[in-house]
């Protein structure tokens, strides 16, 4: 799979629970639990190759240069250590920040995420704060180390809805100010409409399609992003939800040929033996579906390279 | 960036060969006691003396080849028939501590209410007392015989099953078969014999296999300190209590065969109970 | 909270009332001490008189109504054979006990706790094996045995350390070791198992997702969080070792409250017997209900779930 992004851009990657999102996201820090690991393919990041680095290099980069905000902010934070302790760690350990220096730059921190009363608020312990203010302590401690990849996991799937749309917008004003660039992962497309810049589609540990977020939601390609668009409830549409049969595969033993295949309703016969290759349907477009080979209509058989 | 499939977790472990081995040899050496001593445990051995050493050593003869005790008696054939007792112990007093237990768990769990109340209460107490210095008093209060020890350690030991199962049954109250049952009329005692004893004999046994070494060990200490199993029988609790006086003297025999005899047979239902913990309750519990 | 508190205790006093009137009923239900008393040949006046003077002769019910009426005011009855309050007798020998017990509990910590670390930061490794295999060892070596195991070695063989009584450091040494072998092996599995929970929360990923060292993670992150129930349960197994070591006690001679209840139990002692056991059973419930307050006023979510 690949996916580029440039400083200040969002992407959105979407797919359903299960199908890799968050694994990837790992791998991208060089965080993947023992019994997974890297088989083939890069991570660039600013030039540099990621997956050939040892666990020293990558020390050096997590937290610095590529921050990460979890899926579960509420559990995120070390329930025995002060709002500073946590939000100055990054500092402390990667810009080699003490004493005075160290807490004005965790009151700036607290302050840019919009906590009242910083200098106050940093001597208390999480459980002393309410949800969203804990998850803005964690959007502060992904910014700690002044970053230029932040990669939010589903970060706002736990909170509820009002409190979402805040730290949606303080996300968005913070990449305004400092020009990070944003992963944001998640499986609401309504999510990736507001925030995103591109977005790539994942099923089965494989991006699907890959397109700016306008083109992605009026000319799909892929029938799984459809169907994935099909099953967002719109306003005032009377349809009954399209909802995908069947379940997402399990990545331990992956159906032949396209993985989608078996739930596809478009599915071709070649589907079943052959992997698809990328195909690029317009500018800064990618998809992988045989639908979209034209040419092999005409020339049927041909082996994917 | 391609990621490999997550590696398969070994799925099922194999029954631990060491551990199936040894249960197995010591329930055939309890079985096939009379067979296998050479001597009468309770009797010296004609021609030796006490305090013989194993046949290795100087002084040591075949006659005796684990030694002989402070009666001139044979050790290996005490230690024989010393597995016995252990083993009848430990097997019956886990089988009247897990009957106790399951019967309290279930009806605490199924009946819930005052009843459940009671038997909690009931729980706290036996479970404020450490279990040994309970059972001893108890042995000491009831008097020593093996049968009594067997009941004493079943009454001390059935808390953790009523605990767990309790816990279990409550879960299983609130599922779909046992509702259907109640609206079908069935009886509260059919349900728990239909529906709730199978679905919680899983736990039982698995606890069972875990306490097997536990109620091995009490009894011990009750002999050792001459509240258990009463002499002249062979219990190894017993043996070491007989070869304290000894100990200074450096005669190590007579401490050092029944303490492996122990820790073998307690280790093998511990390496057992493992494995049975792992394959009937895949999510592991903490039992 | 007030509420929570309230219940709990409650709880205990429940408890206590059953253990005291499980304990007190086994004692007579199971033999006349008053012929124990007697010297053999004393005529029905004596026995009716001894009766008396120890209350004997009152109903059971009358006689458990008296007993926590002075248990309550800290009089647990007189010890028939010292002929002194029980109560007295137990705090004679609570400082020796509680020696023993903090030696036993610093002996289970330094093995249990540095071992389950390691088995935990290593799962699924040699080490992990390792430490898994010295717990098993832990339940299944019986403490009075390797106590015996250990006066062969250190005291007939090399006649280092010795055999019996309290005194220095040597003298406790080898009573902590047999007593603490246990508990250390306790300790291992919950110091891994607790750790092992810790290092899968989602702080602990964050935390090196901060990209710190993996020292710092381990040892400051979740070394702290793990390490709660470990010393919670230090400090329950303390209780439990100063009540509990009686057969140790004995094998060693040391003149704790194990070796008063163990002499009690033999010279048929039963105000002595049920005076300690039922401290002891005092001591579990009351060090059980602290334990329980202070978590939940550390822990705000158990107050809420409880």
């Amino acid at each position: 799979m690949s996916f580029a992004l440039r400083a200040g851009e969002t992407l959105g990657l979407v797919g359903e629970s299960g199908s890799g999102k968050t694994t990837t996201c790992m791998s991208i820090v060089g965080l993947l639990p023992r019994a997974a690991r890297i088989v083939g393919g890069s991570v660039l990041f600013e030039g540099e190759e990621l997956t050939t680095k040892s666990q020293r290099e990558l020390r050096a980069i997590r937290g610095r240069r590529i921050a990460m905000i979890l899926q579960d902010p509420m559990a995120s934070l070390n329930p025995l250590f002060t709002i500073f302790r946590q939000v100055a760690e990054p500092a402390f350990f990667h810009q080699r920040l003490r004493g005075r220096s160290l807490r004005s730059r965790v009151q700036h921190l607290l302050k840019a995420v919009r906590i009242p009363s910083p200098e106050w608020r940093m001597r208390e312990y999480p459980h002393q704060m309410s949800g969203g203010m804990r998850q803005r302590i964690v959007g502060a401690i992904a910014l700690a180390g002044g970053p230029s990849l932040v990669i939010a996991d589903e970060p706002t799937t736990n909170l509820d809805v009002t409190i979402q749309a805040q730290y949606l917008d303080l996300l968005k004003d913070i990449q305004r100010e400092t020009g990070v660039a944003l992963i944001f992962v998640t499986h609401n497309l309504g999510i990736v409409a507001k925030m995103c810049d591109r977005v790539a589609v994942m099923y089965a540990g494989k991006i699907v399609e890959q397109a700016p977020v306008r083109e992605l939601f009026d000319d799909p390609k892929h029938p799984y992003t459809r169907a994935l668009l099909g099953s967002v409830p719109k306003l005032g549409n009377k349809d009954p939800l399209y909802a995908i049969p069947g379940q997402p595969p399990n990545l331990a033993s992956l159906p032949s040929g396209c993985a989608f295949h078996p739930r596809c309703p478009e599915a071709l016969p070649r589907c079943a033996d052959e992997e698809p290759i990328d195909f690029h349907p317009g500018a800064g477009h990618a998809a992988r579906c045989w639908r979209l080979d034209e040419h092999a209509a005409a020339s049927h058989g041909r082996s994917h390279s | 960036m391609r990621l490999a499939p997550p590696m398969s977790i070994r799925s099922r472990r194999e029954a631990p060969l060491a551990a199936v081995v040894i249960l197995a040899a010591l329930v055939l050496v309890a079985i096939f006691a009379d067979l296998l001593a050479p001597h009468d445990p309770t009797l010296p051995v004609p021609g030796a003396n006490v305090f013989d050493p194993p046949f290795w050593m100087e002084g040591g003869s075949t006659a005796a080849p684990l030694g002989t005790d402070f009666q001139a008696r044979d050790i290996l054939s005490r230690l024989i028939y010393g597995t016995r007792v252990s083993l009848i112990v430990g097997l019956m007093g886990t089988l009247v501590a897990g009957a106790i237990g399951t019967l309290m768990g279930i009806l605490s769990g199924y009946i819930g209410g005052w009843v459940d109340q009671v038997i909690m209460r009931v729980t706290d107490a036996w479970l404020a007392l450490p279990a040994i210095v309970f059972a001893i008093f108890l042995a000491a209060m009831i008097g020593p015989s093996m049968w009594n020890i067997i009941v004493i350690l079943g009454a001390v030991y059935w808390t953790r099953y009523a605990r767990v199962i309790r816990g279990e049954v409550l879960t299983l109250r609130e599922r779909e078969f046992v509702k259907l049952a109640e609206i079908a009329g069935a009886s509260k005692l059919r349900i728990i014999k239909r529906h709730i004893l199978p679905n919680v004999a899983n736990t039982a046994m698995v606890l069972a296999s875990l306490t097997v070494g536990v109620v091995i060990i009490a009894e011990a200490s009750l002999s050792f300190l001459g509240v258990g199993v009463p002499p002249p029988q062979p219990a190894w609790g017993l043996m070491l209590s007989e070869a304290r006086p000894t100990l200074l003297a450096g005669q190590w025999w007579l401490t050092v065969f029944p303490g492996v005899c122990i820790l073998l047979i307690v280790l093998a239902t511990q390496l057992f109970g493992d494995w049975l913990r792992v394959k009937l309750d895949p999510q592991q519990r903490n039992l | 909270m007030a509420a929570f508190i309230a219940r709990r205790i409650l709880y205990s006093v429940v408890t206590l009332v059953i253990l005291s009137g499980t304990i007190f009923l086994i004692v007579r239900l199971t033999g006349d001490p008053v012929l124990l008393m007697a010297e053999a040949g004393a005529s029905t006046e004596d026995l009716a008189r001894i009766r008396q003077q120890w209350g004997l002769d009152r109903s059971w019910a009358v006689q458990y109504v008296t007993f926590m009426q002075n248990a309550l005011t800290g009089e647990l009855g007189k010890s028939f054979n010292y002929r002194l309050p029980v109560s007295e007798l137990y705090f004679q020998r609570l400082p020796n006990s509680l020696q023993l017990g903090l030696f036993a509990t610093l002996i289970s910590l330094l093995i249990g706790v540095p071992a389950g670390i390691v088995s935990a930061v290593k799962v699924n490794t040699w080490w992990d094996s390792i430490a898994k295999g010295v717990a098993l060892l832990g339940l299944s070596i019986p403490g009075f045995w390797l106590g015996l195991v250990l006066i062969l070695v250190f005291s007939v063989s090399l006649r280092w350390l010795p055999t019996s009584g309290a005194g220095d450091w040597r003298h406790v040494l080898m009573p902590a070791v047999a007593l603490g072998w246990y508990f250390a092996a306790s300790m291992l599995r919950l110091t891994r198992s607790s750790m092992l929970e810790v290092l899968g929360s989602e702080y602990i990923k964050l935390a090196r997702l901060k990209g710190l060292p993996d020292v710092v993670v381990i040892a400051m992150h979740a070394f702290k969080n793990a390490l709660i129930p470990v010393f919670t349960l230090a400090g329950v197994n303390l209780v439990v070792m100063v009540n509990a070591a009686v057969i140790i006690e004995v094998i060693f001679a040391w003149p704790g409250i194990g070796r008063l209840l163990y002499e009690g139990i033999f010279q048929r002692d039963f105000p002595l017997v049920q005076g300690v056991v039922i401290l002891a059973g005092f001591m579990i419930v009351g060090i059980n209900l602290v334990v329980d307050i202070a978590y939940a006023v550390i822990d705000p979510r158990i107050r809420l779930t409880r």
